[in-house]
């Protein structure tokens, strides 16, 4: 049973009774079947209900489930014969970052992601998925090395954001994530990105320049997070829930701007309910925009990339 | 407690009141480093750069295309583009109006062609006047619009950053700003123009995580702020106080993320060699 947000309680204080419902009727041979339908639609009416109208801060903390899929767990689940690559040839490997060569439905591919840790232990170890320079060098150095043997990318975005310490200052956070926004900008492979958690402001975009960006259903992208942004704001960052709803941050709301192309369907309640589930729509996602994808002539593939985030921003009718 | 109570009271020691150098706005300026009080005039006439300590003052971009540009040459471009309130937000309404009346300008971003000691040049200047130069939308349309236009020209490009980073009140748009600047500059690097990224006070954030850090040459101006993340942040990410000069334009060099430290006095010569040396037999 995964984890219990606040907004979530009062399906599980439902499913907690239909429970004790079950045991209660086993143990003493009673029948309560209708009892325990009427309840079950109750919770399914209920979880509608709530899950059709999360706001956009409540869509935060369903990304940032602690239980969410992280990427390896879609990498295993939809990549076979996959191979870990490691290291910038510079510095060190990150542990926040994962990437490697696998078959997508038979076709080699290159994978790149943030990784977060299923616990505080790999979290620790994998820095919450906030990655270093390095971490950004070694996406580059795969992505080159993609684009040498004409192969696809695939890059899964989880992040809150590039990691602000002072390694990461000395070694050149912003010189690392320019070059990889420039290295996808011009790289004559097709690049699907999908983010599948948290899209965290510069550090989720050096991942972010594909020809399609996809966003699962509660997945959310920023400029920075919801606490950053009222801190900084109005240097009050309890004003979170404000923040996201300002940002505009949800999946829905991206496509709406044109950012984000394609909303990839989660299992009601997220991705963390039914992983199996999620790990199968955006399989199918991938499938689909990959074919189109890969068809394409490079140059007119890089000019498509171009004209897409050139477009960006460029809002109707003001200029 | 009880002694306290009878203890003679200390006085606080009165400070005498500070000399009054707050002297009339428009001809003496304080130094805000070595405090010295110089005449404004004198501070443009040297680039507005303090003689007695060499502290480099921030500049407008109008201010900085009359230091760097042969006179008269200068010609705007996307003067019309005005920014946009993407989400209808009032208080970014008011944020943009204020920054319209104390910085005089219609957005964070200059940009127009020129020439440099005779070299026609594309420059695009960042004014730290404006919203701290962050890049929303409109910014980084101009951006990108400049890099066109220098590709197209086949002109050198010459960038002056100076930016608290991406513009938050524009959401995500303002995030995508960073790729379509830096996807125009691939451009620019494919039919193989000279790009030199100048960066002055402060360049961070999503500017300098953007097309500030991918020159052919990038060069700072002496005691600059540059990085990616803000000091406080890192400070609360690290729970400890940064060393001095963390994140300064020197710790930038020696950290081999810029080519040289130039001070704006020797700014434009420096630039002239640069175009100079990058001459393909043709002027």
């Amino acid at each position: 049973m995964p984890a219990t947000l606040e907004f979530e309680r009062p399906i599980q204080e439902l499913e907690t009774k239909i429970e004790e419902l079950r045991k209660f009727s086993t143990e003493k041979g009673i029948n309560l079947t209708n009892e325990i339908a009427i309840l079950e639609n109750r919770a399914r009416e209920v979880r509608e209900s709530i899950y059709g109208s999360l706001n956009s801060w409540q869509k935060v903390l369903i990304a940032r489930h602690p239980e969410r899929p992280n990427a390896y767990y879609y990498i295993k689940y939809l990549f076979t014969d996959f191979m870990e690559l490691h290291g910038d040839r510079c510095f060190r490997d990150d542990p926040s970052v994962a990437g490697g060569i696998g078959r997508f439905n038979g076709r080699s591919v290159t994978v790149i992601s943030h990784v977060k840790g299923k616990d505080t232990k790999e979290n620790l170890a994998r820095n919450f998925g906030m990655a270093h320079p390095e971490g950004y060098r070694k996406a580059i150095r795969l992505m080159k090395q993609a684009e040498k043997f004409k192969r696809p990318v695939i890059t899964l975005i989880d992040t809150p954001g590039a990691y602000p310490g002072m390694g990461a200052e000395e070694r050149g956070q912003s010189e690392a994530i320019a070059k990889s926004i420039l290295t996808m900008a011009g790289l004559k492979v097709p690049i699907i990105s999908v983010v599948i958690g948290e899209g965290g402001s510069g550090g989720a975009l050096a991942f972010g320049v594909g020809d399609r960006i996809l966003m699962q259903e509660h997945a959310v992208y920023s400029v920075i997070t919801p606490e950053g942004y009222a801190s900084i704001l109005w240097k009050d960052s309890s004003r979170n829930r404000e923040a996201a709803e300002a940002m505009k941050v949800t999946a829905q709301d991206l496509q709406k701007l044109g950012v984000a192309d394609q909303i990839v369907s989660e299992p009601l309640g997220g991705a963390h309910r039914k992983p199996e589930v999620a790990a199968d729509l955006l399989g199918q996602a991938l499938a689909a925009n990959l074919d189109e994808l890969v068809g394409i002539n490079t140059d007119i593939l890089v000019a498509n990339r171009y004209e897409k985030f050139r477009a960006m921003g460029n809002l109707a009718g003001t200029y | 407690m009880v002694l306290e109570f009878f203890r003679k009271q200390k006085y606080i020691a009165v400070q005498p009141e500070p000399v009054n150098r707050d002297i009339p706005e428009g001809i003496w300026v304080k130094c805000s480093r070595c405090n010295e009080i110089i005449f404004n005039k004198e501070l443009d006439k040297n680039y507005k750069v303090c003689q007695k300590c060499g502290f480099h003052f921030r500049t407008s971009a109008y201010e900085r295309i009359a230091m760097t540009l042969d006179e008269g040459t200068f010609e705007e471009m996307d003067t019309e583009l005005l920014p946009v309130n993407p989400f209808k937000s009032a208080e970014y309404e008011e944020k943009l109006k204020a920054a319209r009346k104390k910085s005089g300008l219609s957005e964070s971003v200059v940009t127009g062609e020129g020439t440099l000691r005779g070299f026609p040049v594309v420059m695009v200047v960042m004014d730290s006047n404006y919203m701290m130069a962050s890049m929303g939308t409109v910014a980084g349309e101009k951006i990108a619009r400049a890099i066109e236009a220098a590709v197209e020209g086949h002109k050198p490009l010459i960038i002056f950053s100076a930016s608290g980073g991406a513009r938050m009140q524009e959401g995500i748009l303002s995030l995508m700003q960073m790729a379509k600047t830096v996807a125009a500059l691939d451009k620019l690097e494919k039919a193989g123009q000279l790009y030199i990224s100048v960066m002055t006070d402060p360049t961070t954030g999503g500017v300098s995580a953007s097309f500030a850090s991918l020159g052919d040459i990038i060069i700072a101006e002496p005691g600059a702020l540059i990085g990616f993340a803000g000091q406080r942040v890192i400070e609360q990410t690290i729970r400890q106080k940064l060393p001095e000069g963390f994140q300064r334009a020197e710790f930038y060099k020696s950290h081999g993320f810029v080519d040289m430290i130039v001070a704006r006095t020797e700014l434009n010569s420096t630039l002239a060699n640069i175009l100079e040396l990058h001459l393909r037999g043709e002027k």
